[in-house]
């Protein structure tokens, strides 16, 4: 026997959500949403969750398992007990409907506002017949090579369960910031061979809310139950930026002024970094930076006046003298 | 017990209180250290946005050094100890990259050759020197205090390059709390993210992601926080007085980085573990044990 403990909220009836329990007995090989069926069909039919397909395909039922997202239907429920318990509650970053149904609005939104579709190539011919038969027009077939796909692959595989942005540290503090799932969809496209829309899109991906407000807590990484792994999409979408010299902006100064500074003495120079990455011309960028350095300064903890490189120096710089592009 | 210390920029820059505990403990608990003045920065998880090759090129060279000495390596950052470990792993699963990058050190007289072991120095009081051990030297317990653990995201994800097996359900940092003596505070943000990385350009939000977990610690009565990562300790301690201002509350937690909370607890005298030297005062700690 085991304890469902499970969130429970009717906006039109309750005052607030509460946690029900219910008892169950688990049928050998179940997994919670088996369970989840099992109560709704036996125990409480007012119980409300999404499901769909049930194969880890359609991305509808993730909900909170012990404190982190993870598919319903692809969680064993033996691999999930605590001391005879079960906790589960809907995802986090949304606004509950009702018990584990989540309003998902702004997360299709967001996707939407990284463009998830082909930027095409307009010169490119409208197909000749047998292509055309029967459709709505279209262009010639734009053949891509295994490499081509293979950049894109990891993103592909995204079913668009929310997961990532459940437990994003980022979003929980903001909003507005584009999120794991919407950024990993966004590499998939900037890294299409076929789409014509990289600069656009990388500048766009640049501005504040966008790649550069991930902070790499690496929760995505940790609760998407695909190969999408979005914090892995964003790096690649940093180094494209840092690539396409997309760098106007204090995310890529920041790199490119560590890297700098690295390169020049083997150890981070924390007295001029931020000052790079602010950007040397931002006036009030850099003014609000003298209250906690005059605070530092007072108790002892500004970096040393005079910063001093590591020994064996040169062996560095001839390390990054390989990398200069 | 000896290891290849890697003290990290920050503990070499505007952390120095880290860098001085960490010697002042690690000598008091007989763990011998060989500091590696010769290694470079680890990249921080940025050098290897701008080229993935050259950061774990870098981190080669840093455990090429410390295989040539025979030690193992031990951090006391953990972004460092995250990144290290991201950086080995991506080396010692692709032979071609290794070679590669062999072939760059090479130069330079240094190969790596995946001996090495990448220790955080929470990791060794626990693995290496045992809780049993540390909680017999213990003269002053930190009993009735209040210490919130705060791990940083980089000991704990993703999982694939931590060394906790299971880092949703570790216990490490609370384990340490309570063989000195402390009662450590439950509270969903100890796992969360500090915010520091995008404090240089969206201030706001990297606090409010401090403010959220502060203001959590704090409503579950901790006295002070303890972090094994100095990035945290930035963020949490020096903008404080600006994270109380999103909270709309007087937080007045003291920060303390993992090796100053044990040195507490062994009698070191404060002013060595370099306790004066943090933003938020730390002298209310005394008061309570």
């Amino acid at each position: 026997m085991v304890i469902f403990s499970i969130f429970r909220m009717n906006p039109e009836k309750d005052k607030g959500p509460y946690y029900k329990d219910y008892e169950l007995n688990i049928p050998e090989g179940a997994t919670v949403l088996d369970c989840l069926n099992l109560i709704k069909w036996t125990q409480d039919g007012t119980l409300s969750y999404r499901m769909s397909c049930r194969s880890a395909i359609c991305g509808s039922c993730a909900v909170k398992i012990n404190g982190h997202p993870k598919l319903a239907c692809k969680t064993q429920v033996v691999d999930e007990i605590m001391n005879g318990e079960i906790r589960i509650e809907p995802i986090g970053n949304a606004k509950v409907l009702k018990d584990l149904v989540v309003d998902l609005d702004l997360f299709w939104q967001k996707i939407e506002d990284v463009k998830p579709w082909l930027i095409v190539d307009k010169s490119l011919k409208p197909p000749t017949p047998p292509l055309q038969k029967g459709g709505k027009g279209g262009f010639e077939e734009q053949r891509q090579s295994p490499e081509e796909f293979h950049r894109i692959d990891a993103a592909s595989t995204c079913i668009m369960c929310a997961s990532c942005c459940s437990d994003c540290n980022s979003w929980e503090a903001n909003e507005k910031f584009l999120g794991p799932a919407a950024l990993a969809k966004a590499q998939r496209f900037v890294d299409d061979s076929r789409d014509k829309g990289k600069l656009e899109r990388i500048i766009d991906l640049s501005k504040e809310n966008g790649m550069w407000d991930c902070t790499h807590c690496g929760e995505c990484w940790e609760r998407c139950p695909t190969e999408t792994k979005p914090l892995d999409r964003i790096i690649t979408l940093r180094t494209t930026a840092l690539e396409m010299g997309i760098t106007g902006n204090n995310g890529a100064r920041h790199v490119n002024g560590f890297v700098e500074s690295i390169n020049k003495s083997g150890i981070l120079n924390e007295n001029i970094l931020p000052i790079k990455s602010i950007g040397i011309f931002n006036i009030p960028g850099l003014l609000s930076l003298i209250p906690v350095g005059i605070r530092m300064f007072l108790k002892g903890k500004n970096p040393p006046i005079i910063h001093k490189h590591i020994d064996e120096m040169d062996d560095v710089k001839r390390i990054f003298k390989r990398f200069k592009k | 017990m000896k290891f290849a210390f890697y003290p990290g920029c920050v503990a070499k820059g505007a952390c120095r209180e880290l860098y001085s505990s960490s010697l002042i403990v690690a000598e008091r608990l007989g763990i011998e250290l060989h500091e590696l003045t010769n290694a470079s920065c680890c990249g921080a998880g940025v050098i290897s946005e701008r080229d993935p090759l050259l950061s774990d090129s870098l981190n080669a060279r840093t455990f090429a050094i410390a295989e040539e000495l025979n030690l193992n390596i031990m951090n006391i950052c953990g972004t460092c100890q995250g990144v290290m470990i991201k950086a080995q792993k991506n080396i010692d699963g692709d032979i071609k990259r290794r070679d590669t990058i062999n072939g760059i050190l090479k130069e330079g007289g240094h190969q790596y050759n995946g001996k090495v072991k990448i220790r955080h120095l929470l990791h060794i009081l626990i693995d290496d020197f045992g809780l049993d051990r540390l909680k017999n030297l213990v003269v002053r317990p930190l009993k009735g205090l209040k210490v919130a653990p705060f791990y940083g995201c980089y000991v704990l994800r993703p999982s694939i390059y931590s060394d906790f097996s299971y880092p949703d359900r570790t216990t490490a940092m609370e384990d340490i709390i309570t063989s000195l003596g402390g009662e450590p505070v439950s509270y969903d943000g100890r796992f969360k993210c500090c915010g520091f990385p995008i404090i240089m350009w969206n201030k706001g939000h990297s606090l409010t992601m401090s403010g959220i977990s502060l203001k959590e610690a704090k409503e579950k009565e901790a006295d002070c926080l303890v972090t094994p990562c100095p990035l945290c300790n930035l963020n949490l301690d020096s903008y404080q007085p600006e994270i109380n201002k999103i909270v709309q509350m007087k937080l007045d937690l003291p920060i303390l980085h993992l090796p100053q909370l044990v040195g507490i607890a062994l009698g070191i005298d404060g002013k060595d573990l370099g306790l004066h030297k943090h933003i938020v005062s730390t002298e209310k700690i005394f008061d309570k044990i």
